[in-house]
């Protein structure tokens, strides 16, 4: 097997162990509900983390997916209010999300600042803008989100593929495709390996820059839809400490944080983990929710000691 | 390829385990919304030791204040099968689609605490709550007796658009409007924090010299009343003496502010709710008899005579 592989599937190894674990402990665990449900649930994360995982891989690292979430959902919900179909507000807030990240990514190519600062600003500034548009939640009351919720494909078993967990897996392979089969994606891990040389080798800097930021910008604001949709509202504190969880799901998934190595596909599994382990407390029904960060969290660590240890033992780098 | 091998394998192995488990007593999913504040850690203890009392095999999940977390809950709720569950909502929002597949799974909800904006109110059984407005005219009725019907209030209010104190304000007025000379002099809202309720006494006690001619202090929680309580003594006054304090919760300190005879009243926002709740989900599981939308936990109002229990 190819080097490059080792992270995903020591995350695929994890999920599947974790499943197990879940299917011997409890009644009804492994079944097509909880797997569809588990899908549906997360997918609003996973998604943004999908824009993240360029983000990453380039280097860099995006702090404003829990606010850029918030505020889609609570804009979509006050046009849902003057009657927009939530199909065009969702669709406009793409292009903010689009425009936003290329404009961040803008900032920092020029200016030359840290990616870190660049868009913890804009974390006040979204979720500063949620307050300010309401303080309490707005239903969105259009037809079309129920249609939507109740869209599915049936899977064996009781379970269903939710339509959010169709989204999902559509956006899964858009981003595959851009991140292993064309140019771009080619640029987005040659500037991730070493910036310099990128550039020195003909890498068009800013343009890419722009793209990454956009691409992570697009993908947080469709997280942000997703979970409009999916709580049929906008509120205002909605997606808070989400960007936390996105970057986890990506180093959980086998990205490396310094950049230039990893696989969008793992940023499935690792957000998918930290879905399961939700479950999981869930199932058990005696835990306190604190234990989810806490598990989530000797995971994290687990992951980039284990990482680290790739990296020392098989150049990873060099094999990506 | 080997993910399915192994998910089917585990399937498998899972199926051969659970199979022949007994059937167990009542299970009850409860989704609390996290454990902010001195109430509903209290009430989430007291829910699961009330559960032991009643032979309930209690499922708690803590949603950490996040709706999301709250709909994945109610959603593994709905994949164990249990029998019926109970949601202290986070928002009032968001509810319609996860609740209809409770729905379909045929597991009745109901509701505690806050309420939920659904279309159809079928979707859940009843609510079974305190009612804030109730709050708010008992400690209305006891002002109007303290005071023989002649008081010059000065209102701490809650979290602007929160619903109890919309509703303890809305009680409040509703008894005090009986008796003209009743008033409501100044009114701010201290976000029902100790220290909101500090910095609104000291504006009040500014701007009315000195709370001349005041003598009733209604704050809509503990809270925000013994803030209210250190920002009169820093001011040399008197709370309990010069001005009557009257507000609602009766937490713990609130219980050595009476004792001490800082404060006259609170009316008692109940954590030890299991008790009322239980019944009403057990006996609703017996006899599938619709209820009320809403099935109201009595409140009790506890003066500065009152012993310390």
């Amino acid at each position: 097997m190819n080097e490059k592989y080792l992270p995903l599937a020591a995350t695929i190894v994890v999920f599947v162990a974790l499943f197990a674990i879940g299917g011997i402990l409890y009644n009804n665990f492994v079944s097509t509900l909880v797997f569809g449900d588990l899908l549906a649930d997360n997918a609003f994360v996973i998604i943004a983390a999908i824009g993240t995982t360029f983000v990453i891989i380039s280097g860099g690292i995006d702090l404003s997916i829990g606010s850029m979430i918030g505020f889609v959902g609570v804009v979509m919900a006050n046009l849902d209010v003057v009657g927009w179909h939530p199909l065009v507000s969702g669709g406009m807030m793409l292009v903010f999300g689009l425009v936003y990240g290329a404009l961040v990514g803008l900032v920092i190519d020029f200016c030359d600042i840290q990616p870190f600062i660049v868009t913890l600003a804009g974390l006040f500034l979204l979720r500063g803008s949620c307050f300010m548009i309401n303080l309490d939640a707005v239903p969105i009351r259009h037809d079309f989100v129920q249609d939507f919720a109740a869209a599915s494909i049936p899977l064996p078993g009781e379970g269903e593929l939710h339509s959010s967990a169709i989204v999902m897996l559509i956006a899964l392979a858009a981003a595959i495709f851009i991140g292993h089969f064309t140019r771009f994606g080619a640029n987005i891990y040659a500037i991730g390996g070493d910036r310099t040389s990128a550039a020195l080798m003909g890498v068009p800097m800013r343009r890419t820059m722009m793209g990454i930021y956009a691409m992570g910008g697009f993908y947080s604001a469709l997280g942000g839809v997703i979970y409009a949709l999916y709580t049929s509202s906008g509120y205002p504190l909605a997606g808070t400490g989400n960007e936390l969880t996105a970057i986890a799901s990506v180093v959980l998934g086998g990205t490396l944080l310094t950049g230039g190595v990893g696989l969008v596909a793992g940023t499935l599994f690792g957000g998918l983990i930290f879905g399961l382990i939700a479950t999981l407390i869930n199932f058990n029904g005696s835990l306190n929710g604190a234990w989810i960060m806490i598990v989530g969290g000797v995971l994290l660590f687990l992951f980039i000691v284990l990482q680290r240890f790739l990296v020392g033992s098989f150049r990873l780098r060099s094999a990506a | 390829m080997h993910l399915v091998k192994l998910l089917s394998g585990a399937a498998v192995g899972a199926a051969l385990l659970v199979a022949g488990s007994p059937a167990m007593a009542v299970t009850i999913g409860f989704s609390q919304v996290g454990d902010e504040g001195d109430w509903r850690p209290a009430w989430s203890k007291d829910m699961q030791e009330e559960a032991k009392k009643e032979g309930i095999d209690l499922k708690y999940a803590d949603a950490q204040g996040k709706e999301e977390e709250q709909i994945k809950a109610v959603r593994a709720f709905i994949a164990q099968k249990v029998d019926a569950i109970i949601i202290a909502p986070v928002v009032v929002t968001g509810w319609d689609a996860v609740l209809d597949e409770a729905k379909k799974a045929g597991i009745p909800v109901f509701l505690a605490d806050r309420d939920v904006d659904v279309k159809d109110k079928s979707l859940f059984v009843t609510r079974i709550s305190a009612d804030f407005n109730l709050e708010g005219r008992l400690a209305g009725a006891w002002t109007a007796q303290a005071t023989k019907g002649q008081a010059n209030v000065v209102e701490e209010q809650g979290t602007v658009g929160a619903a109890p104190a919309i509703e303890r304000k809305k009680g409040f007025e509703a008894v005090t409007a009986n008796f003209p000379d009743i008033k409501i002099v100044k009114t701010q809202s201290g976000d029902f924090t100790t220290d909101g309720g500090k910095k609104v006494m000291e504006a009040f006690i500014k701007s009315t010299d000195n709370l001349k001619g005041i003598n009733v202090s209604f704050a809509h929680n503990d809270n925000m009343q013994l803030g209210a309580i250190q920002a009169m003594k820093e001011a040399g006054l008197k709370p309990g003496h010069d001005v009557l304090m009257v507000s609602v919760d009766y937490v713990p300190a609130m219980k050595e502010a009476l004792a001490a005879g800082d404060a006259n009243a609170s009316v008692e926002l109940r954590s030890a709710i299991g008790k009322y709740i239980y019944p009403v989900v057990l006996q609703y599981l017996k006899d599938k008899k619709e209820l009320p939308k809403w099935v109201k936990i009595p409140s009790d109002l506890h003066t500065a005579a009152t012993p310390l229990d």
